[in-house]
């Protein structure tokens, strides 16, 4: 067994890892947010008298005592740090307690009054653009964040063509994070003016634009730096800025070290969520079952607030037709707002949703042609150069769809196990299903905007290594990865590295660590400024050996002459030669990501430059009496490019299949009239270890031209598929097909028994699609 | 009249005063023995376990006179003196096992008292042991994969 190693792992195994809510310093006090018990409504007066007189407290704010702007967001500026004439979901923040102890902030915070009227709240996300819906923003004068089309080929051309269309409506639902750590961070002001923080977020420099905005500073003057962060997947911007920026301004106001600690309960009510989406599709096949035309139109619950809605949905449409060739393609998406609370990132984007309707609908589509699920993937999967649905040729990397497919396919013996299959049958005890779902996913944020980050690498006289980049660590591992990298290319041990945890005053902005772009991106930067240090190592050693090796090689603490394995020096030599001659072994390395086009009219373009293949499959049984889901088995195989730290990548493929199981049967943020019913992990259920199976990761690795390091991202893929491979098995376990995310199966007797349904044999079905959604006809009827 | 309470292996006196505290924010605060972490507040999640007497407890849902007179075992208190990490700890860090860490603390936890009760735990075990413990990160996959390996390097040590 090859030991896992990551830089992190003494200081959060011995519980010394000091995350946000563990540090304390002198004169340090406490600030708690205040919330009115409203989804929508006019905040007339906040009465804050009783609070102020509560014993320690040092300050009551509200909206009236920002310095700079009130509102602010990444892409519409909609969001208020602090809830101002309007209540526009449950979260909002109406006001902070700040005082000596957290406790005494907490007894006030119940004594803050405010008074409201109620305006009528819009919580399904379907009115909210009928002609007559209340606006949520007026000043926008819509409900609509954003709209997203995709116009390919010629649909009616494409429903010409087609032997067997299928329509279907799928949903998914709203969940949440489920970071273990809730929100927190520390702000102070520095006697140089900076505004300093610390605090759980997994961008620090979207967190300095939000607490800039907020005091009106400028950028400069205001430095954030990570803390160890309890897990993000996402869910660590907005609101994670916000809270940072509420600390900052009440640092700010009483010219003290402020700390804000959310709990659970707020965490949830506040936080963003994944989007809810209804989807509708219609999908044609040809008779040879080759897909003619998708028709797609979703609808995404923004809830009260932009955050990155046109983001998620963009990708949503890119990634509309999942794996597969599709000629003729229509898709529009919008996202609304309502006063539900709102939606941003969370790991997979907009594609969970889009892969839980496409990888079931496919089947079904397959089946209706008489073909089983593997013949209808393999007819129509994205192969070397194939074209997309935006019309971007994949060439310049290995498109490793059906390789990925196969691996798993075969480590799972699926034709064997697929023989056992239950599909409802009356008599059994227990009902069997196996499935499987694939994916493709573009890496990074493709045309979404700006992609580039940098890395620092300064070497040390005694030849020990600090090394920065400007992608946050969000627990996945990302500066053991920047580490290993580094480690590889200067051909040096990776305990000789030091990671710095950079702020924003110590490097540039890089963007944030979403999108699984922190190995693809800030490895590439790592690799660009290794290849500065070997340059400049190298101009070295030629002046002082007054040699001229056309490479050098970089290995194990020396440096070769690669054409006659000469070894010219030792790494440390060498260093000692750049400080003797005036040379810093310093280099600031850059990766900007190959271009990408977008047009935005007819949703064409390269959308990513690079992509990864997945498939993920699962084997479980249903308990007919109950409709209890036991799992049994999960296999996945992702291509990753470059496996970097292979231990923590596997650790991305089991917490991804997790959630994507979690997302499958349980995961629901419930809610009424917009008021949040979950609120804690005992309301809100996400896996535990008795809910899992046994995982199996399987790594492939075709390195990746465009990407220096050859590695690509695995954040996501694996969060993106387990879902309709959930499905799809149960489908096989119980014969009824589950379009509705989560899934709760029915028990038995509910739903009629459905024929057995053989691989090599495959019967035509008559469509599976609950009667609701029977639309669906056989053309040739 | 005070009382005392073994915090890893020091006495602390605990006052009429203070009896009613929550034994995880006196143990955060006044302690700084921030291993323990916060996750729910409402003894769900397992983030805030800690050993009493040996057995794992959720410290959010007890108050210090529940603990008066009893010997408690926190993360910090299991790293041998040396400095050297505890055997479930290395395990830990040789599976793979830990991402963001924040459940870490609690988890280890729980395998050690695991352990001391069944040397040989078969993975069922231990998805039984560890069920109160929540993690978003791991899948717990690698986390069994830990325990078990600390289960054989501490049997092996034994013989
Ligand atoms: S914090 Fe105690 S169980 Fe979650
Ligand atoms: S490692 Fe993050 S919650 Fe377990």
């Amino acid at each position: 067994m090859k030991y896992a190693w990551r830089n992190d792992a003494f200081a959060k195994v011995t519980g010394r890892a000091r995350y946000a809510d563990d540090i304390k310093m002198p004169g340090l006090c406490h600030a708690v947010p205040v919330y009115a018990d409203a989804v929508h409504a006019r905040l007339l007066r906040i009465d804050p008298e009783a609070a102020g007189k509560s014993p320690g407290v040092l300050g009551v704010f509200t909206a009236a005592d920002i310095p700079g702007t009130v509102k602010f967001g990444q892409i519409i500026r909609d969001c208020p740090t602090l809830a101002g004439d309007k209540i526009r979901c449950h979260g909002d923040v109406i006001a902070l307690v700040v005082a000596e102890t957290r406790a005494q902030a907490m007894v006030a915070g119940d004594l803050v009054k405010c008074e409201i009227e109620d305006l009528p709240a819009l919580t399904d996300p379907e009115q909210a653009l009928a002609p007559d819906a209340i606006l949520i923003h007026a000043e926008l004068g819509t409900n609509l964040v954003n709209e997203h089309s995709v116009r390919r080929g010629d649909v009616s051309a494409g429903e010409t063509a087609s032997e067997y269309i299928i329509a279907a409506e799928v949903t998914t639902s709203r969940i949440e994070h489920s970071y273990l750590e809730p929100e927190a961070a520390v702000a102070l002001v520095r006697p140089d003016g900076v505004v300093e923080i610390h605090g759980s977020m997994q961008h620090p420099f979207s967190t300095r634009r939000f607490v800039a905005s907020t005091l009106g500073l400028p950028l400069a003057q205001v430095e954030v730096t990570g803390t160890p962060m309890g897990g993000g997947f996402g869910g660590k911007d907005d609101t994670a800025a916000l809270v940072c920026a509420r600390a900052a301004l009440c640092a700010w106001l009483l010219k003290r070290p402020v700390k804000i600690t959310y709990t659970r309960e707020w965490s949830m009510r506040e936080s963003y969520k994944r989007h809810p989406y209804r989807m509708r599709y219609r999908m044609g096949l040809d008779a040879e079952g080759r897909i003619r035309f998708v028709y797609v139109d979703m609808l995404a619950d923004g809830g009260a607030y932009c955050s990155v809605s046109p983001w998620v949905t963009w990708r949503s449409t890119v990634q509309c037709c999942g794996a597969y060739e599709v000629p003729n393609v229509h898709c529009d998406v919008r996202a609304v707002y309502t006063n539900n609370v709102f939606c941003g990132a969370m790991r997979g984007f907009g594609s969970p949703q889009v892969n839980f309707a496409i990888e079931q609908l496919i089947e079904i589509a397959g089946q209706k042609a008489g073909l089983d699920e593997i013949t209808i993937r393999r007819r129509n999967m994205l192969q070397q150069d194939s074209v997309t649905v935006t019309g971007q040729q994949l060439s310049g990397h290995t498109v490793s769809l059906r390789q990925v497919m196969d691996r798993v396919l075969a480590e799972i013996d699926y034709v064997n196990k697929r023989q056992n299959c239950s599909f409802g049958d009356p008599e059994a005890e227990e009902w069997y299903g196996i499935g499987f779902a694939i994916s493709y996913r573009g890496m990074s944020l493709g045309a979404e905007g700006t992609d580039f980050n940098s890395a620092i690498i300064s070497i040390q006289p005694d030849g020990s290594v600090i090394l920065e980049t400007g992608i946050h660590e969000n627990g996945q591992g990302s500066e053991s990865a920047m580490i290993l990298l580094a480690a590889e290319h200067l051909g040096i041990d990776k305990n000789r590295i030091v990671y710095r945890r950079s702020s924003t005053s110590t490097i540039p902005d890089g963007g944030t660590t979403v999108a699984s772009r922190g190995t693809l991106m800030g490895g590439g930067a790592v690799v660009d400024a290794c290849h500065i240090i070997q340059d400049k190592i190298g101009a070295i050693i030629r002046r002082k050996l007054a040699v001229d090796p056309a490479h050098l090689l970089f290995r194990e603490g020396f440096i070769y002459d690669e054409a006659s394995a000469r070894r010219l020096c030792s790494f440390n030599e060498a260093i000692g030669w750049c400080y003797q001659m005036q040379e810093y072994p310093y280099a600031f390395g850059v990766f900007k990501a190959p271009q990408v086009s977008w047009d935005e009219h007819t949703g064409q373009g390269n959308a990513y430059f690079t992509w990864v293949y997945g498939c993920q499959a699962v084997e479980l049984k249903v308990v007919p009496k109950t409709g209890q889901v036991v799992l049994l088995n999960m296999v996945a195989a992702h291509d990753i490019g470059n496996a970097v730290n292979p231990a923590m990548l596997s650790g991305q493929f089991y917490g991804g299949m997790a959630m994507g199981t979690g997302y499958a049967l349980f995961e629901e943020f419930r809610h009424q009239d917009g008021k949040g019913i979950s609120s804690n992990f005992h309301n809100y259920r996400i896996p535990r270890a008795t809910d899992l199976p046994p995982m199996t990761a399987i790594i492939v690795e075709n390195p990746d031209p465009l990407s220096p390091s050859g590695a690509k991202g695995i954040g996501e893929p694996t969060n993106e598929l387990m879902a309709p491979a959930i499905a799809n098995a149960l489908y096989r376990a119980t014969g009824k097909r589950y379009l509705k995310q989560p899934i709760q199966p029915d028990r038995r007797g509910a739903f009629p028994q459905r024929p057995k349904e053989n691989l090599s044999t495959p019967e035509l079905g008559d469509g599976s699609l609950p009667e609701s959604d029977s639309t669906d006809r056989i053309k040739e009827d | 009249m005070a009382e005392t309470v073994t915090i890893n292996r020091h006495n602390y006196q605990i006052t009429d005063a203070i009896m009613e505290r929550q034994l995880l924010d006196w143990l955060r605060e006044d302690l700084d023995l921030t291993g323990t972490k916060n996750g729910c507040n409402i003894g769900v999640c397992g983030a805030c376990t800690i050993l009493v007497d040996g057995a794992p407890r959720r410290a959010c849902k007890l108050l210090l006179k529940d603990v008066t007179g009893k010997d408690v075992i926190t993360i910090e208190g299991l790293t041998p003196a040396d400095g050297s990490l505890h055997p479930v700890q290395q395990a830990f860090v040789d599976a793979g096992a830990i991402q963001c860490g924040f459940c870490t603390p609690g988890m280890v936890l729980t395998a050690y008292a695991l352990l001391k009760k069944c040397p040989q735990p078969t993975p069922a075990d231990i998805r039984q042991a560890i069920k109160g413990n929540l993690c978003r990160c791991t899948g717990y996959q690698q986390i069994i994969d830990a325990v078990m390996l600390a289960a054989d390097r501490m049997t092996k040590q034994k013989r």
